[in-house]
């Protein structure tokens, strides 16, 4: 008798007790690690200083010593501000990663919700969190934080689009929308009869995957997109009220929002929990498969922070052009001969 | 007077009218974002009030002031040595620069010279400080365009600059080496060698900010055709140092200057002067790069022909400047920087008016920032490069 045998005779109630407290912890733990791994440690190394190293083995323990720095902060309210749209914001923003990661599967019997739509659903969640910082910058009353709400709704909604129309790409390839199956479909393509290590999309939708990483960047409002945060001029916009528990919020949510995005990247183009060698729907996957993608998030995850980290920041009117006359032609050029290619062959 | 009865001509005349009504309800007032005097961007207490329209500004006035120091009173109270370890926090990155003009302003009233292995080394700590300011900048204006590495390798590489001024005259930011008639000290055992290494690696910082920044697409387009100050208007406002070489206006004071008795040895080197044709952000940048560049292999040249000798002249030790005036400006940092010393022959001076390079580039923000959208105001204060303790003094 299996872990998921055991699982399936649980009551709902139970069964989603269970889900809730596992995508907490997972989402919580991988933003956890990548803040230690990427912004403390490794983005030190780039600037040639050490990082955190005095609170734990080699600085390991310091994101606990900030959170706990942040709780004990005054939760402060400014004086004009909407009070209750203010409070609520941070935690619109960090429930649409949290729904987003409930689409996720991380195996072949370790998923949350196996939805038949469950890419679309992912991509419709993700959008809530601009209703978040919108809130967050007109709840603020305060100027700075107004300007970086409206610049970072202009551009989420800018990129929304070629993050959509770069999915369509993988979406008709595969054949389904249900995010396990794309999967399989990675793990059982091969290419030119080559199928060892089946079909991963990045090698056919690799202008799909690009488009996806920045438009992902743009979503994450990390630089070179990160005109609505703009530290050096609107003082972190739309986040420059906030502060104590708060602040904490937005600032795990970032994180939290760039792994789960990670995570849907490597289901839709690295092939998700499947490694080659191993049937993806073993029975050992549900063990394995979590860190087989955990794997491909702080991969992906460096890349972004890599970018981050070295490049300057586009003018938002730069910024909207570079989605609507670069990325959004590009993404329906692809899905137009990917479809061609899949009708013919 | 004539009805109107097509009904078609009537609803025509009602949307007209709703859609004026809606203009005028639309037309709203425009917003005033103070951008300071406390903002990561001006580095210090400078306060932009711009009056925006959407983020566009419409009118933008720098207000100054909230770092006022008193110098120019504080230096009646105190004795000429005494005057140059107040003149050094003017502009605190680049503070040896600070006292020289002072420091020749006064061997001009006192008419004594300073021995050429003084000059020497006067022209060679105030190319060092040029180098320690300008490479701050040059990783500052990184990250107002929003990359924050470079900044980190600006500040690892300056070290290296701060620690051969301090390792020669006993401070990192505020040396109060220069002497009326010389210098405090010789430069200390094994120093010449060193400053060469680490001329080497201030090139390679240049090369490094090269490729990391100037060449990056987004900054130029961050940078390119913003801020663009036409030669003529550079000059009217009073604009100097790479602010203007940066519009094309082909002007040193390290060249064209005629600085005082005993001054600096700028003649007796192989340099050139770097100008830019655009006047944008992007050629104030370019400049500065250019000429950090240059100041390391003046340097280098510094460093070969050092001749020997004092370095000090004669001096009484109770030094009383004779009666009369002085104006002495070189080319600092920042621009040009002048001190106007009148003297009514005692221990302290009657008056001293300082000149300072970052007062007068201030002054074209208003006419440059109109029409700019908000994060170009960011930029292009970043690229006229300020000091706030060398606007207020």
């Amino acid at each position: 008798m299996t872990a998921g045998h055991i699982f399936a005779e649980l009551a709902y109630w139970q069964q989603t007790g269970i889900r809730v407290a596992v995508g907490l912890s997972a989402v919580l733990l991988v933003a956890g690690a990548l803040v230690y791994m990427h912004l403390f440690k490794a983005v030190s190394f780039m600037q040639s200083r050490l990082g955190p190293m005095e609170a734990g083995p080699y600085g390991s323990l310091q994101l606990l010593a900030e959170v706990g720095k942040h709780i004990q902060k005054e939760d402060i309210f400014p004086a004009n501000a909407d009070r209750f749209v203010f409070a609520a914001a941070p935690f619109v923003v960090l429930a649409s990663t949290f729904l987003l990661v409930v689409v996720v599967p991380a195996g072949p019997d370790a998923w949350f919700v196996n939805s038949a739509l469950g890419i679309y659903l992912g991509l419709a969640v993700s959008s809530v969190s601009v209703l978040g910082i919108l809130m967050a910058g007109w709840g603020s009353s305060n100027k700075y934080s107004l300007l970086g709400g409206l610049r970072a709704t202009g551009q989420l909604i800018a990129y929304e689009l070629p993050l959509i129309l770069a999915v369509v790409g993988v979406v008709i390839q595969a054949g389904s929308m249900n995010m396990a199956e794309i999967v399989y479909a990675q793990a059982n393509g091969e290419i030119f009869g080559f199928g060892l290590m089946g079909n991963p999309f990045i090698l056919t939708q690799g202008v799909a995957f690009l488009i996806f990483l920045i438009a992902m960047q743009a979503e994450l409002a990390q630089a070179p997109f990160d005109m609505p945060v703009a530290e050096s001029e609107l003082v972190t916009g739309y986040m420059t009220e906030y502060s104590g528990m708060r602040f904490l919020l937005f600032f795990i949510g970032e994180f939290a929002t760039a792994g789960v995005f990670a995570a849907v990247a490597s289901v839709l183009f690295l092939g998700g929990w499947y490694v080659p060698g191993i049937a993806p729907d073993a029975e050992i996957m549900n063990v394995l498969g979590p860190l087989v993608m955990l794997v491909k998030i702080v991969g992906l995850t460096f890349l972004i922070f890599w970018t981050r980290f070295s490049m300057p920041r586009f003018r938002e009117d730069q910024l909207q052009r570079v989605a609507w006359k670069f990325l959004i032609p590009i993404a329906l050029a692809n899905i137009v001969v990917t479809g061609v290619l899949k009708v013919t062959f | 007077m004539s009805t109107v009865s097509n009904r078609r001509q009537l609803d025509y005349i009602a949307a007209q009218a709703a859609d004026a009504r809606v203009n005028l309800e639309i037309e709203t007032e425009g917003m005033t974002l103070n951008i300071g005097p406390q903002h990561p961007a001006t580095h210090g207490t400078l306060r932009i009030v711009a009056k925006l329209d959407g983020e566009q500004v419409v009118a933008a006035e720098p207000v100054m002031g909230y770092m006022h120091r008193g110098y120019e009173k504080l230096s009646e109270v105190r004795t000429y040595p005494q005057v140059t370890t107040l003149i050094n926090r003017i502009d605190w990155l680049g503070s040896f620069a600070n006292e020289v003009p002072f420091i020749l302003a006064a061997e001009q009233l006192m008419e004594v010279e300073a021995p050429p292995r003084a000059q020497w080394i006067r022209t060679l700590l105030f190319e060092m400080s040029r180098i320690a300011n300008v490479v701050l900048f040059l990783g500052d204006m990184a990250v107002q365009v929003g990359a924050v590495t470079p900044v980190f390798f600006a500040f690892r590489d300056r070290e290296h600059v701060l620690n051969q001024i301090e390792a020669a005259t006993g401070g990192r930011f505020h040396p109060n080496f220069d002497r009326i008639g010389g210098l405090k000290d010789d430069l200390p055992k094994g120093w010449v060698v060193e400053t060469k290494q680490v001329m080497k690696k201030m090139r390679s910082f240049c090369d490094e900010i090269e490729n990391l920044v100037l060449g990056n697409e987004i900054f130029q387009a961050r940078t390119r055709g913003i801020g663009v100050v036409p030669a003529d208007v550079g000059l009217a406002y009073g604009l100097s140092g790479a602010n203007i070489r940066g519009s094309g206006v082909d002007w040193d004071l390290r060249r064209d200057g005629v600085t005082g008795l005993g001054g600096l040895v700028y003649s007796e080197l192989d340099w050139r002067v770097w100008t830019h044709p655009d006047g944008d952000s992007f050629s104030r940048f370019w400049v500065r790069l250019q000429e950090v560049r240059e100041a390391t292999k003046m340097i280098d040249q510094l460093l070969d022909g050092l001749p020997s000798g004092s370095i000090m002249a004669k001096v009484p030790r109770i030094i009383k400047v004779p009666a009369g005036e002085a104006f002495v400006e070189t080319e600092n940092p920042l621009g040009v920087m002048g001190y106007y010393v009148v003297s009514k022959g005692g221990l302290v001076p009657f008056r001293v008016k300082i000149r300072s390079a970052s007062f007068s580039n201030m002054s074209i923000t208003p006419w440059l920032l109109t029409g700019v959208y908000v994060p170009d105001i960011i930029t292009i204060l970043g690229s006229l490069y300020f000091i706030l303790g060398d606007i207020d003094r």
